[in-house]
């Protein structure tokens, strides 16, 4: 329908967000390509050269490689998994009338606002501690002993943590979808006589759905990049328990300045990222556009 | 250039620029306390050199040393100072990245500067850095709770009489731990320690020929030792304790018995911070007979990139922050127990410093007990005491430090802590070239 | 009858919703807290009552000037937000009102290039920025932050201005409305709250962004989160002066966060609300 001369125009629009982008992902990623195919250590410069497939090998070879993949997708499932059921949890109890509604509302996002090595930093030092921490002197009263969270359950600590800052932005979200819901249709159903859990399952969560994916799609850019909390928390330790695969290009990049590792392993989390995108955006895309 | 002017066109409203018509130096430094003092004594030298204007980056000690390295093996000049570690100077040095320090003037007694401490900032005879403090390693101890057991601090003690008296102590005082040691993942955290215990037990890192010696009997003699020791008699939660938690612990008076850097000593005796100040007695790095006490040896030092566009200024300034006119500014204003120790002979010749600080004799003779050339008792191929100075070991001992970490929470045995760490340096050694 | 119902549910929802968002909120309170606290009373243990000093503060302020790292904040993420949205606008504009087969394609491939980890292509960005000068400076972290934010900014403006229905339009254009008088009186009412979400969402993705702006910043440019990693972990545990820092870090965009709460809500959908 729309006239060449329009179609043009959106074109013209369209083209600075695209190109700038386009140069954003094409040098980096041509660069770290380039990089990933080199010998190139910053700390030992004399050692460069044409590498061959060698830094991929070595950084799939890496022992800590697979656990690192498995870390990731727990960091990224379990966050999910926290922030939608809390989130939703929490977005119905906010939809109803409540006393300080407002407040409420403001406590409950605040911790979005937290930068993240400031969150990591208040959950290690003040709460998680096993000796100076909240949940340790809680412990203390109830007679039990403190839990050594870092090094008992270092991925769920991890896990917590994330979810902890996510948490708002999900219900939120969840929140927003949930008002929209039509009041009368909540009416009808209950004039029906559909108890709590009915309505839930049968109108409220398809209502939802939209802004469930959403939710998986947003987070999921950032979970899968999740590394500061790692870093101030647990350096990825015990063992690799912690070591996520931003954490082990991390690893590579800043401690090794293995330049050509760091790049092979940059290039391996694209292509994952990719396979998880294509996942996430079959169903986004067919939820979205219902 | 091209993107650069477009972009301040662009941003012309964003841009404020700053012009000043004194030379200003950008200083990259650590958030310890004596690098805090230096900071705020920093008037002493602007009021000195009115035509030199310091800007300083101060950030804890990894974010500092992944910038200063980017920066510096990428020439990216940002710093004209930076504060980097004796285990940096060697390697940058080498690589022709750091300048020389020729510049520090007259009276800028080079010659005082401990051996060891120097020793370890220079190659080829040439100074590469200048000491802003220095530290070794040795026994922080409770002498109260060393009487209420009958035990006695030996002359030289041996790791078997500190394993016996950890636990006598912890039996006796149920509240306190009979011994306090770091356990937390990294290079320079527990794997410091271990490093300089593995000396003491006459292991070492690699042979000569760079074979990993995870797997000899002196790692799993000294390794099953730690973790042992720590389960009987350490804190809980010991594998995420690293230098400032066994610092707290001890000076809430939670530890009989720390075994770390000497510039904690003068925190533990500091009745500020201490509830256990004049209660603290100081003792040699213990060994297993065989005279090797560890040789840990660290310095804090300040060194110019040789990206630098204004060296001259740069060494002026060092040559204020290092020398003897320093320590005297510092113990003028804030008193001599804070003066950064560990860099100068001289220093430990003062009467004033020795009566304000117990532990200088103490520290004076670890420093000169570290012999960083000569580590083990076997020979390496490397040099380093609580580190090996090769640039592959931050990564590399990260990582085993992780899994030692492991193996002192309990998720992993001694064996199989040692035997991965075996395979992960073999792997490591083998790619970077040493292992032919 | 209903009605005691009614009331008896609320305190019930009241009183529930107030123990979680308490819970939710206890890290950020407790670290207010502690930062009124000296420093021996941080590590003794838990008490909601602090001595109430606020040497922690002044002793932040004289260890490193709290003033230049916040200004650089506020000029970084607003120069990003607003650079992001004249670049995005029209691009949503465009998608939201002529959307083609690929629109779609367009949008999820702007996601993916957040998929980058940041860490992999360090070098080669510290490389880029030695080269054209833009090390440590405001400009350059601009840029970054814009670029790094721009695919977000997108989405939410086209899932925003998606909503907005073309039957108006049709009626502003019969009514003899000009393509500028469309824009001005028609759209721009309906679109600013997507916007003003947009903005927010963006300035606080901007603010608390803590990987380039800590590695790609020294001296001049540096914002609140390297002020923040000036004083983590230092020589001793100081929690009670590291809480001020952080409290200090937080606190604008903590502020600006809640006074705008119900504008940051009300577009924050991303077409999730049909």
């Amino acid at each position: 329908m729309a006239t060449r001369q329009t179609r043009t125009l959106a074109r013209l629009m369209m083209a600075p967000a695209v190109v700038l982008l386009l140069i954003w992902m094409i040098v980096p990623l041509s660069m770290t390509i380039w990089y990933s195919f080199q010998n190139y250590n910053m700390l030992n410069p004399a050692m460069r050269g044409f590498a061959g497939f060698f830094n991929y090998v070595y950084f799939y070879t890496d022992p800590a490689f697979y656990q690192a993949i498995i870390n990731t997708l727990f960091i990224v499932v379990g966050v999910l998994f926290i922030t939608i059921v809390g989130g939703i949890a929490l977005a119905l109890l906010l939809d109803q009338p409540i006393f300080g509604q407002g407040i409420v509302r403001i406590l409950v996002i605040s911790p979005f606002f937290v930068m993240p090595p400031v969150a990591a930093l208040i959950w290690k030092n003040m709460i998680m501690h096993p000796g100076y921490g909240v949940l340790a002197d809680v412990s203390r009263f109830l007679g039990l002993q403190p839990v050594d969270w870092f090094a008992q359950y270092p991925l769920t600590s991890v896990i917590i943590i994330v979810a902890w800052q996510w948490l708002p932005f999900a219900t939120l979200i969840l929140l927003t979808a949930l008002q929209s819901l039509d009041e009368e249709q909540k009416e009808a159903a209950e004039m029906d006589g559909a108890n709590f859990a009915n309505r839930f399952w049968y109108l409220t969560l398809p209502h939802l759905a939209r802004a469930i994916t959403v939710v998986i799609l947003i987070q999921t850019i950032f979970l899968l990049a999740v590394y500061a909390e790692i870093l101030v928390t647990t350096n990825g330790g015990p063992g690799y328990a912690t070591t996520n695969l931003a954490f082990l290009i991390y690893r590579t990049a800043l401690l090794s300045y293995d330049v050509g590792g760091a790049s092979a392993g940059g290039v391996i989390a694209v292509v994952l990222a990719n396979i998880v995108a294509i996942f996430l955006m079959r169903a986004v895309g067919r939820n979205l556009d219902r | 250039m091209k993107l650069r002017s477009a972009l301040l066109g662009a941003c012309s409203v964003v841009a404020l620029s700053g012009t000043a018509l004194a030379e200003t130096i950008t200083i990259a430094t650590v958030n310890n306390g004596d690098m805090i003092r230096m900071q705020r004594l920093a008037e002493d030298f602007t009021a000195k050199h009115p035509d030199i204007e310091l800007q300083w980056v101060t950030l804890e000690e990894n974010v500092l040393r992944e910038r200063v390295t980017t920066d510096i093996a990428a020439s990216g000049g940002q710093y004209d100072v930076m504060t980097i570690g004796n285990y940096e100077v060697p390697i940058w040095a080498k690589q022709g990245w750091l300048l020389e320090l020729n510049g520090l003037g007259d009276d800028y007694d080079v010659d005082d500067l401990l051996p060891a401490i120097r020793g370890g900032l220079s190659v080829d005879g040439k100074l590469y850095a200048a000491p802003f403090y220095g530290e070794s390693a040795m026994i922080m101890y409770r002498t109260d709770l060393f009487e209420g057991s009958g035990l006695e601090m030996p002359e030289s003690p041996t790791w078997e009489f500190i394993g016996e008296a950890a636990r006598k102590i912890k039996a006796d005082n149920p509240d306190v731990n009979g011994i306090c040691l770091r356990g937390k993942a990294g290079w320079g955290e527990n794997m410091a320690f271990i490093t300089a215990l593995v000396n003491s037990y006459g292991g070492r890192w690699f042979d000569e020929n760079w074979q990993p010696q995870f797997d000899q009997p002196e790692w799993k003699n000294a390794f099953q030792f730690y973790v042992d020791l720590m389960n009987d008699a350490g804190p809980s939660g010991a594998s995420s304790n690293g230098f400032n938690e066994n610092l707290t612990l001890f000076q809430q008076g939670k530890c009989a018995m720390w075994m770390d850097a000497t510039v904690a000593a003068s925190f533990v005796s500091n009745p500020e911070d201490s509830t256990v100040a004049d209660k603290v007695g100081y003792a040699i790095f213990p060994d297993t007979g065989n005279g090797n006490h560890g040789h840990w040896l660290w310095s804090w030092n300040l060194a110019v990139p040789a990206s630098s566009a204004k060296a001259d200024a740069a060494q002026t300034f060092i040559a204020w922050a290092t020398n003897k006119a320093y320590t005297e500014l510092v113990a003028e204003k804030e008193g001599w127990a804070n003066v950064p120790p560990g860099t100068r002979t001289s220093l430990y010749e003062n009467e004033a410093y020795k009566e304000a600080a117990p532990f200088a004799e103490p520290t004076l003779a670890a420093m000169n007990a570290a012999d960083i050339t000569n580590p083990s008792v076997k020979p390496v191929p490397y040099t380093g005491g609580q580190f090996v100075a090769i640039p592959e070991f931050q990564g590399l001992g990260t990582t085993v430090g992780q899994l030692f970490s492991a193996a002192l929470a309990g998720q992993m045995s001694v064996d199989d802590a040692l035997a991965q760490a075996q395979n992960v340096a073999t792997r490591e050694m083998t790619r970077s070239g040493y292992i032919k | 009858m209903a009605r005691a119902v009614s009331t008896r549910r609320k305190w019930i929802a009241t009183a529930a919703a107030w123990v979680v968002a308490l819970v939710i909120f206890f890290p950020i309170f407790y670290m207010v807290v502690t930062s009124l606290k000296t420093e021996p009373e941080a590590i003794a243990g838990i008490s909601l009552i602090p001595s109430g000093t606020f040497e922690n503060y002044v002793e932040v302020q004289t260890q490193r000037d709290y003033f230049k790292p916040f200004l650089n904040s506020v000029i970084i993420s607003l120069g990003s937000t607003l650079i992001a949205l004249l670049i995005a606008i029209p691009a949503a504009w465009s998608m939201g009102f002529s959307p083609t087969r690929r629109t779609k394609d367009i949008l999820m491939w702007m996601l993916s290039t957040k998929m980058m980890p940041a860490v992999g292509v360090l070098v080669p960005m510290f490389l880029i920025f030695r080269d054209t000068g833009l090390l440590d400076t405001r400009i350059g972290l601009t840029v970054v932050l814009t670029l790094i934010n721009l695919p977000i900014v997108v989405w939410m403006l086209y899932t925003y201005f998606r909503e907005i229905p073309g039957e108006i339009l049709e009626a502003a254009r019969m009514d003899g409305a000009t393509l500028m008088g469309e824009i001005v009186y028609v759209l721009t009412p309906m679109a600013v709250p997507g916007i003003a979400s947009t903005m927010l969402l963006n300035i606080i993705l901007a603010w608390n962004e803590a990987f380039w702006s800590i590695r790609l910043s020294a001296a001049n440019a540096a914002p609140l989160t390297a002020f923040i990693a000036s004083f983590s972990s230092p020589q001793g545990l100081f929690w009670a002066k590291l809480s001020a820092a952080s409290t200090l870090a937080i606190a604008p965009i903590l502020i600006m966060g809640w006074f705008s709460q119900r504008q940051l809500v009300r577009g924050l959908t991303f077409g999730a609300v049909k």
